[in-house]
């Protein structure tokens, strides 16, 4: 697998050192930083957190001792492929709508009699959480290039819809800010950082379609309770509970809005 | 949060879903009053305080928040006579400096603009806040990692004629910019801008310094 450390941290100095140039190289820059992200796909190091999340999924673990290979992610028990595409949605067996994480969750726990608490309650990128993780990057993976088409014919998906559009337009905290603030209106940026618009479908890849990612400025493999997790952080909102309605009902109205963008999960971010 | 508010917030809902005698609902769809209860449920429920940030502060009560959030879930602008109520409401919150000094020194404001620091869950009570004011704006020009969000403050005080900020006749101009810095909803009922001194953003001395930065006519700004 081709990770060139050396070359990513080059490439970043360079990146930064831009940011003092004259403004006549403005667009220099900003195609700059999109090479720089090229180069970067040529070897996405999100590549290990699939394999581990593969492992995770295929090796039996827990006090029960049982791999994950029957956990129904919506598809049907065992069923990985496409099922990205269509969470968050509406299961049965718990009675809530899910996202890819929160029903990771409930599987670790009723197959493999792993502890809920160890996810919700864990820190990122450690213990079981980092598995979620990474079983989100690998189930992800499984759907590549597929377009985004959550189900919305339960009550409770549509519920969720509404739920997570008025959360998205939620001002609060010191600065009055909401999801909207900096994802409501096209063609926007912080910075140099380009803002998809999320009231509809932004693109393909872009958005809900590009996480799980792997963040380079800091190493780390996020996935999309992370994302969210980070936005709200920015925001000056206090911390959503792992994988609860807050985060989900964002998921849904994230992923309908989505609809028919191509997923290319993952990806990797700056 | 409490588990029990937890599941009463999804209990609500499985009713919502379930029986649906709300007004002006459709089949299987909760009202849209009684999605806006079910979100505040949700919001107490699942978000819980973190190292500076509290649920109570971030999601308490005001009136001009409650207003713009509906707005923007409604997809319509608040109506002409709100939006000024509103904005004379926001007015009456603004602290003008209790020296009568409107200017400080743009070399400080500089500072100010570039820091994004302050008030997130993972700062501290002693974090020195910043202004965030180039994640939405152009500024000095040099500057040319700057956001897009707001509109180009690059030559600011030049564009509105100021030459002397002391003079009578930048008097209103100068007055404007501070309270625009201090509470932006006085102007401009939602705007996306925080109200630096009205929320506790940014101290007396430091809006002071913002305003030398766009009005000091040899800030860079108006180079």
């Amino acid at each position: 697998m081709p990770i060139k450390k050396l070359s990513f941290t080059a490439i970043a100095v360079g990146v930064m050192a831009l940011s003092g140039a004259a403004l006549a190289q403005e667009k220099t820059s900003i195609q700059a930083i999109e090479e720089y992200r090229e180069m970067l796909q040529d070897g996405n190091p999100a590549e290990l957190f699939e394999a581990k999340g593969e492992e995770l999924w295929k090796k039996p673990r827990g006090p029960k001792n049982a791999s994950l290979e029957k956990c129904d992610l919506g598809k049907g028990p065992g069923v990985v492929k496409g099922a990205f595409v269509e969470l968050p949605r509406y299961f049965k067996d718990t009675g809530k709508v899910q996202d890819l994480e929160s029903r990771l969750v409930t599987c670790m726990s009723t197959l493999q009699g792993i502890d809920p608490k160890e996810v919700v309650n864990g820190q990122w990128g450690r213990g079981e959480r980092a598995n979620t993780t990474a079983l989100a990057t690998w189930i992800g993976a499984q759907s590549k290039g597929m377009a985004f088409n959550l189900p919305q014919s339960n009550p409770q998906e549509r519920t969720m819809y509404e739920v997570g559009k008025r959360l998205f337009f939620q001002r609060g905290g010191a600065h009055d800010f909401a999801c909207a603030s900096c994802h409501g209106e096209e063609g926007k940026r912080i910075r140099l950082q380009d803002l998809p618009l999320l009231t509809k479908a932004p693109g393909d890849g872009v958005g809900f379609a590009a996480w799980p990612a792997y963040r380079v400025s800091n190493g780390q493999m996020w996935s999309m309770q992370h994302r969210l997790n980070d936005c709200y952080r920015q925001q000056r909102f206090p911390e959503p509970d792992f994988a609860s309605d807050v985060t989900v009902a964002l998921g849904v109205y994230l992923g309908v809005n989505a609809k028919g963008n191509k997923s290319a999960v993952p990806t990797i971010k700056r | 949060m409490s588990k029990n508010k937890h599941i009463l917030a999804l209990a609500a809902a499985a009713a919502l879903v379930a029986g649906c005698a709300g007004s002006g609902s459709t089949a299987g769809t909760p009202s849209s009053a009684e999605l806006d209860a079910l979100t505040q449920q949700i919001i107490k429920a699942d978000f819980h305080d973190k190292g500076i940030v509290k649920v109570a502060e971030a999601f308490r009560d005001d009136e001009t928040m409650r207003l713009c959030n509906a707005a923007d879930v409604a997809g319509k602008p608040l109506d002409n006579a709100t939006a000024k109520r509103i904005e004379e409401l926001n007015m009456k919150t603004i602290q003008w400096p209790s020296d009568g000094k409107f200017l400080g020194d743009w070399k400080e404001g500089e500072k100010i603009a570039q820091s994004g620091r302050g008030l997130t869950w993972t700062d501290t009570a002693k974090t020195v806040n910043g202004g965030n004011c180039y994640n939405c704006h152009q500024i000095d020009k040099k500057e040319i990692s700057f956001g897009t969000i707001g509109t180009s403050l690059y030559n600011y005080g030049k564009i509105r004629g100021v030459t002397d900020p002391n003079s009578p006749a930048a008097q209103e101009m100068v007055k404007y910019t501070w309270g625009k810095i201090w509470n932006s909803k006085a102007y401009n009922a939602c705007s996306n801008m925080p109200r630096a001194g009205h929320m506790g953003i940014l101290n007396e001395e430091q809006v002071r310094h913002l305003v030398a930065l766009l009005l000091d006519p040899k800030s860079p700004v108006n180079q």
